[in-house]
Parts: C-alpha cells; sequence; structure tokens
C-alpha cells in the first residue's frame, strides 16, 4: 500500500491535457487525481506540476488547504460518519467513538489490513437521517452505536 | 399521451439510501405484471422534504402520501391502490396513531408551506427536459431573451424585492445593476452551490430536484448583467447534484437552450462546474473566486466588490442557488406578485432544512414572516420524545441560538438580527432541555476554528482563545472572568476580521451568553451541567441505602473506579471514575445515579 508507486494512467494524462489550457484547472485536475488514485500520490503530483506547468509548491499548497484532497491512500472502505450539527445533535460523536472501538483505529487512520479507514465529515447533507455515516458512498441513516459492528462486518464479508 | 395516475418514487439522496432505487424497479415490473403500464406513468423525482419519513412515495392525481416503503410494499400497492382504487392504510403517515392521513395536503408538515422554490422538486423527473418545460420550464428565458432588455430585467428583480439567500440578504436587483453598469467585456456569473453550514441542505436538494431551474436562472443572470459565461461551484461531496446537473446542461445544450446563440436571440452563454474540496471559507465570495481561479481559497478584502472585480479581475454577480430558483418564477409571474408575499423588508419565501429535535425533520418552505413556532410545531410536529423545546439556532456557526420567549417572531432578515441571529442560508436546528447551549457554542466554535482560513489575527488567534475558554468551562475548570474575556474577545472578532467567517464566528458564543448566562454560570460555579451533556461535569454516585453490593457494577466498571466488598454498599473513587456509565446501565436496584 505505501510503498507502491503510482504511475501516470491514460486517461489521467488525457484529462490534464484537456484542461490544461483553462483557467483555474488545478483543483479540477487534482480532483481527478484523487478519483483516480484515491489520494494524491507524491509522484503524481510531480508529473501533474510538469504538465501544467505549475510549481510543485502550489499543489501541495492547495492539496493542504482543502480538506477534500488527503495525501495517504484511504481503506479499502472509507467510513465517513457525519458531524454536521444534525447528527452531532443526535450522538455522531458516539456513533464515530464507537466506529474507532470497533476498528481499533482513530480518525484519518486505516487499519492495519487496510480494508477500512474512519473520517470525520460535517454534513453529507442527508440531515434528516442524523446520525449518518457513508461508506464508499453508500449511505446508512438513523444509526445508533449498536448498528455499527454489523455495518462493519457487512463490509468486511464482502472482504 | 396522458396517463390515468402517476406514481411519485422520491430520488433524493435520504430516500435513495432508503431503497428508492429498488422501489422503482419493483413498480415497473408489478405494474408490468398488473397490466397497467401504460395507465400508470412511474417518476423518480426529486426530495419531497419529508426524508425523516422515506422512503416517500406519492401517488397521483389522489396525492396519497406513503412513508417508510419498501420494495416488498410495491405489490400491494399495486394490487391495492392502483387496480382497486383502496388506499392502503398501514402505510400512511401517522402521527399519533389516530386517524389516517390520507392526502398530502392532510398532512400537518406540508399545509404551511408555500412552494416557489422548490416548486418543482418532488414533482418532476430531474433528469427529464421535457418535465421541466412542461412546467413552464425556460418559458421566462424567451420572454427575457425576446422581450425585454437587460436593464428591464435588472429592474423587474429590483422591484421584486428579492433578497439573497446565501446568507447576508443583499437585494439581488442590486447586485446586478452594479454589474450591468460595468463596462462591456467579459463578465461572469457564478452561483454559490458550496452550501458550507453543516446541518443544511437546502441548495443540494433544490439541485438534486430541480437543476434546469438554476440553469435557467444563471442564463437570466448573465443576459441581465452582459455575462456568457458561468460556473457553477459545487461541493464536491454532492455527488447526486453534481451528476444531475451534468445531464441538465447536456440536455439544455442539445435544445439550444445553452451555448451560443440561444433560441436564435444572439445571446451566447455556457455553464461549467466547478468542484469544491471541503473548505467553508470557500462559501465566502472572494474566496469562492479564488478556489474557482484554482488558488487557495483566501478571502480579501472588499472593496473591491466581485461585481466590480472579480473573476480574473472581470465584473462578476455571485448568488446562491436559492436565490436563483426564485429568478423564474419572478420573470413569469412578475414581481408584483412576488412582492406580496412576506413581510415589509423581506419578500418571498425561505427554504430550510429543519433538523434536531423535532418530530418531522425534512426540508420545507414557507413565506416570509412565519414564526419560528409555526415552522417548529405546526410544520415539525413539535419536540421529539416529549420533551421540552429549548432552542433554536438559525444560521449555523454564523448564526445564533433563539430561546422559547422569541417563538413568535416573525421571521425575516431584521427581526431575527434584532434578537442575536441571522437568517443565515437555511439551517434550522432545534434543541431541547438535553441539549446544552454551552456545548452546543463549543461544537459552532470547534468548527470554525478548524475552517478558519487563518489569514487574519482575530479569526485565527481570537477563535482558537474562545474555543479554549468554552473548552475550561465545559470541563469545569471555568472562572467568571472567562466570560468577561470571552465577550472581549467576541467584540473583537467582529470588528476586525477580514472575512464574514471570523467577523460571525462568535455568534454563537454572543446569544448563548446572552440568553443562557445561567448555565454558564451553573458549569463555572456549581460545576453542573442541566442537560447532563459535559460528561466532565458529571459524577456518578452509589446510594448506599440501595446498594446490595451485588458486585456487579464493580465488575463492569473499566476504570476500577469501583470498590467494596460483596453485600456491602459501594463506593465509587471520583478520581477514577472516567464516566462512561457502564455502573448505572448494569445496577438492578437503580442504587446508581448521576448529576
Ligand atoms: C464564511 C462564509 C461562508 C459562506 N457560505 C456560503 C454558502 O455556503 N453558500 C452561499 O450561497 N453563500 C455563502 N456565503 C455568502 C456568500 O459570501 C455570498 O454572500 C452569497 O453567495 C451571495 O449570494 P446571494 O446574494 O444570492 O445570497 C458565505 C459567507 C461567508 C462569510
Ligand atoms: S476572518 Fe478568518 S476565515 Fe476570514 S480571512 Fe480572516 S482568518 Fe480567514
Ligand atoms: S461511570 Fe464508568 S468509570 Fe465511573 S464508576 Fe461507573 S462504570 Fe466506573
Ligand atoms: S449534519 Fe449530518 S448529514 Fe447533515
Ligand atoms: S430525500 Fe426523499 S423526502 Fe427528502
Amino acid at each position: 500500500m505505501s510503498g507502491k508507486v503510482e504511475t501516470m494512467t491514460p486517461e489521467l494524462k488525457a484529462f490534464i491535457e484537456e484542461w490544461k489550457t483553462k483557467p483555474g484547472n488545478l483543483i479540477m485536475v487534482l480532483h481527478r487525481v484523487q478519483q483516480t488514485y484515491g489520494y494524491i500520490p507524491r509522484e503524481i503530483a510531480i508529473e501533474t506540476a510538469e504538465l501544467l506547468d505549475v510549481p510543485l509548491a502550489k499543489i501541495y499548497g492547495v492539496v493542504t488547504f482543502y480538506n477534500f484532497f488527503r495525501l495517504q491512500k484511504a481503506g479499502k472502505y472509507n467510513v465517513q460518519v457525519c458531524l454536521g450539527t444534525a447528527c452531532y445533535l443526535r450522538g455522531g460523536d458516539d456513533i464515530i467513538k464507537e466506529f474507532e472501538k470497533e476498528l481499533g483505529v482513530g480518525v484519518n487512520t486505516t487499519t492495519p489490513d487496510g480494508l477500512f479507514s474512519v473520517e470525520a465529515v460535517r454534513c453529507l447533507g442527508c440531515c434528516g437521517l442524523a446520525p449518518v455515516a457513508v461508506v464508499n458512498g453508500e449511505v446508512h441513516g438513523k444509526l445508533e452505536t449498536k448498528n455499527v459492528a454489523g455495518i462493519i462486518d457487512q463490509y468486511r464479508k464482502l472482504g | 399521451m396522458a396517463f390515468e395516475s402517476y406514481v411519485l418514487v422520491c430520488g433524493g439522496t435520504a430516500c435513495c439510501s432508503g431503497g428508492a432505487d429498488n422501489i422503482v424497479e419493483a413498480f415497473a415490473s408489478e405494474l408490468a405484471a398488473a397490466g397497467l403500464k401504460d395507465k400508470v406513468q412511474v417518476v423518480k423525482t426529486g426530495c419531497l422534504g419529508f426524508c425523516e419519513q422515506g422512503p416517500i412515495v406519492k401517488i397521483l392525481p389522489q396525492g396519497t402520501f406513503y412513508v417508510q416503503v419498501k420494495a416488498e410494499d410495491v405489490k400491494e400497492i399495486v394490487a391495492e391502490h392502483l387496480v382497486k382504487g383502496r388506499v392502503v392504510q398501514r402505510l400512511c403517515y401517522d402521527p399519533e396513531q389516530a386517524k389516517k392521513l390520507v392526502a398530502e395536503a392532510n398532512i400537518p408538515f406540508y399545509q404551511k408551506q408555500y412552494r416557489i422554490v422548490l416548486r418543482n422538486c418532488g414533482v418532476i423527473d430531474p433528469e427529464k427536459i421535457d418535465d421541466y418545460i412542461a412546467r413552464d420550464g425556460y418559458k421566462a428565458i424567451e420572454k427575457v431573451l425576446f422581450e425585454m432588455t437587460p436593464e428591464q430585467v435588472v429592474d423587474e428583480i429590483l422591484k421584486s424585492g428579492l433578497r439573497g439567500r446565501g446568507g447576508a440578504g443583499f437585494p439581488t436587483g442590486m447586485k446586478w445593476k452594479f454589474a450591468m453598469m460595468q463596462p462591456k467585456g467579459q463578465k461572469y456569473m457564478v452561483c454559490n452551490a458550496d452550501e458550507g453550514d453543516p446541518g443544511a441542505y437546502m441548495d443540494r436538494s433544490t439541485l438534486e430536484g430541480d437543476p434546469h431551474s438554476i440553469l435557467e436562472a444563471m442564463i437570466i443572470a448573465g443576459y441581465a448583467i452582459g455575462a456568457s459565461k458561468g460556473f457553477i461551484y459545487i461541493r464536491a461531496e454532492y455527488p447526486l447534484a453534481i451528476r444531475r446537473l451534468e445531464v441538465a446542461i447536456e440536455q439544455a445544450t442539445e435544445l439550444g437552450l445553452l451555448g451560443k446563440d440561444i433560441l436564435g436571440s444572439g445571446f451566447d452563454f455556457e455553464i461549467e462546474l466547478r468542484f469544491g474540496a471541503g473548505a467553508f471559507v470557500c462559501g465566502e465570495e472572494t474566496a469562492l473566486l479564488q478556489s474557482i481561479e484554482g488558488n487557495r481559497g483566501m478571502p480579501k478584502p472588499r472593496p473591491p466588490f466581485p461585481a466590480v472585480k472579480g473573476l480574473w479581475g472581470r465584473p462578476t454577480v455571485i448568488n446562491n442557488v436559492e436565490t436563483l430558483a426564485n429568478i423564474p418564477v419572478i420573470i413569469n409571474k412578475g414581481a408584483d406578485w412576488f412582492n406580496k408575499i412576506g413581510t415589509a423588508t423581506t419578500k418571498g419565501t425561505k427554504v430550510f432544512a429543519l433538523t434536531g429535535k423535532v418530530n418531522n425533520s425534512g426540508l420545507i418552505e414557507v413565506p416570509m414572516g412565519t414564526t419560528l413556532r409555526e415552522i417548529i410545531f405546526d410544520v415539525g410536529g413539535g419536540i421529539r420524545g416529549g420533551h421540552q423545546f429549548k432552542a433554536a439556532q438559525t444560521g449555523g456557526p454564523s448564526g445564533g441560538i433563539i430561546p422559547p420567549q422569541f417563538l413568535d417572531t416573525p421571521i425575516d432578515y431584521e427581526s431575527l438580527a434584532k434578537i442575536g441571529s441571522i437568517m443565515g442560508s437555511g439551517g434550522l436546528i432545534v434543541m431541547d432541555e438535553t441539549d446544552c447551549v454551552v456545548d452546543i457554542a463549543k461544537f459552532y466554535l470547534d468548527f470554525t476554528v478548524d475552517e478558519s482560513c487563518g489569514k487574519c489575527a482575530p479569526c485565527r488567534i481570537g477563535g482558537r482563545k474562545l474555543l479554549n475558554y468554552l473548552n475550561k468551562i465545559t470541563d469545569g475548570r471555568g472562572t467568571e472572568d472567562d466570560i468577561v474575556q470571552m465577550q472581549n474577545i467576541s467584540d473583537a472578532m467582529c470588528k476586525a476580521s477580514l472575512c464574514g467567517l471570523g467577523q460571525t464566528a462568535s455568534n454563537p458564543v454572543k446569544s448563548t451568553l446572552r440568553y443562557f448566562m445561567d448555565e454558564y454560570m451553573e458549569h463555572i460555579r456549581d460545576k453542573k451541567c442541566r442537560s447532563g451533556k459535559c460528561s466532565k461535569l458529571i459524577s456518578y454516585t452509589i446510594d448506599p441505602a440501595k446498594c446490595k453490593g451485588c458486585t456487579a457494577c464493580a465488575r463492569k466498571c473499566p476504570a476500577g473506579a469501583i470498590s467494596g466488598a460483596v453485600k456491602t454498599p459501594h463506593v465509587i473513587d471520583q478520581s477514577k471514575c472516567i464516566k462512561c456509565g457502564a455502573c448505572e446501565a448494569t445496577c438492578k436496584f437503580g442504587a446508581i445515579s448521576h448529576g
């Protein structure tokens, strides 16, 4: 996982070429990088800097400013627990603690088997279902701490 | 061909997570099996607002409203309702187990609502442009492009009294006028779909449920100010809204409603999407423009205002999603229709994401001037679980907390400001007596400190200091002097911060201090949190009279804080106790309590 050197896919390269001349392209390109690899790998950042002709420092400046971009690979299943206001009021902090307890990792860390990572996010826009957690885009709403183990199992079974 | 009935299945984010897609499939196969395929049309719509009770299915023309529907229920709905015309009672919304409410019009949640912005949400299939057109969609464009000058469009919006729904309430027509008056040349129209208030999803639902209305409004605005290019800056966290916008842009372009020479009018306009990346401050307009330009989203001092010098130095108008959703209706129905709705200073309606401790949490739209009481108790169905209303928060992290004595205030920009809150973008969070106002203030400060861009000191340092004081108080280490300090810092942040984030970040603190000083004092003097939320202030004690010495609690305690011999009363060592509550839950004799 960590030692792996990523190489630029032809699709990504084509995307960068397409956006190269558009003003203000950097964030859109970084979104595509993250979509491709699940994070912003250093070697890809270097290559992107060359292709777009921007300093690498600018890329890191942008990546570290925005919460959405990550410099480390997430787990195969990334658990995003909502700590927006609606979820907080209905016990979102207990849900995240339960995930941490069940998985044995803290926020923004990945389990040793690379299967799960836990992330705290602020409002996923389904506050009506508070408290909410999203696993790889799948919404789990009206959570109670007792549901957490079952959700983890459900993904663990998928491997 | 007209259909006899329509089955509307909510395809909003909340209902989709409850299996809306399976329900749509089930209807398709059950209707085919019943031979009703040509008589009943199934439509997957945007959010109907009643997300808490989802997945929602609505049957037209009767307006029957089914809640918490599962794919397994579909067979029965088809056989009973669509074949035999009998309502499936068990799936109707039923607040007090009493009378079954059948039609949407009878559900209190909808009775006080008035839908302008959400006119199409939950009614049309957002991925079909024909559905939008059938409901007067893109009609306003024709009127604007062929019958009105840009000046007339701006005048109409000015006359309507529409004010920005992104938070600040600036008159939209005025903003357009400034940009229109700038010399000709490249100008930009930007839609702010960054929706940063944590706990609010008005804009998301509008974009998901009625994306074309935003495109139409942007074209109108572009025409009025003389811009040929528009950007929608949307949160990357909203994938469904992004997809629906992409579909909508493609469809509109195909019909010649976007692109070169729109409908043969000679007016060109194109729209591009730009994604946010999880920075709250990018909702602030100057930071947003920085972000579109591909930079770190740091605010800039104003003036110059974006209407004069915006994207790449060119005149730019930035409007919020909900502001824009009003535009086509105002053009179609006229400013004089719109400005009769609402209060003296604030026209039209407001969409709120009603959440927290209310029975019916969901997305609502009410005329300006509706009272909080009507919203929370009539539309929202009151407080959950028989608890007491304690306070409501509007305006998210920039807003204030509103205590019960103001429940009858008719809401508009001015009335909310007067009681120390703001309209904000539409988050409306309801709290009951189990919520601690000091903890809530801490929650918001924690958010703004996290999200401060760090450019200016009052926000960066002041916010951190306020948060430290709040932590101290909720930990039971607070002093009365801390309150004075907090007030001073709050004032300084308001006055000296560069952008709206820092200027308003202390509002949750200021308003809780103003209305709930007694609770702050309880935390400080009595080391007590009446709601029990501040766990460090709780202490667990064993009543020796009730304790039978069964040792159950001592075995459960993860901290080894409980000691005592078998069959003699046990005691808790407060210095070891981590306040987990396990002992209280374990004791069969009710001997352990906390306070
Ligand atoms: C910290 C901060 C966050 C903001 N977030 C948003 C937002 O998420 N959405 C929005 O429309 N406006 C937001 N605004 C307000 C915008 O700066 C701007 O006033 C608004 O988009 C203008 O559109 P309107 O006139 O249609 O309301 C924010 C302002 C500040 C200071
Ligand atoms: S007030 Fe806060 S968010 Fe705004 S510019 Fe200053 S540091 Fe940045
Ligand atoms: S609250 Fe938890 S830590 Fe404290 S005495 Fe009870 S079981 Fe032990
Ligand atoms: S607050 Fe959690 S989804 Fe909005
Ligand atoms: S998502 Fe279905 S009612 Fe809101």
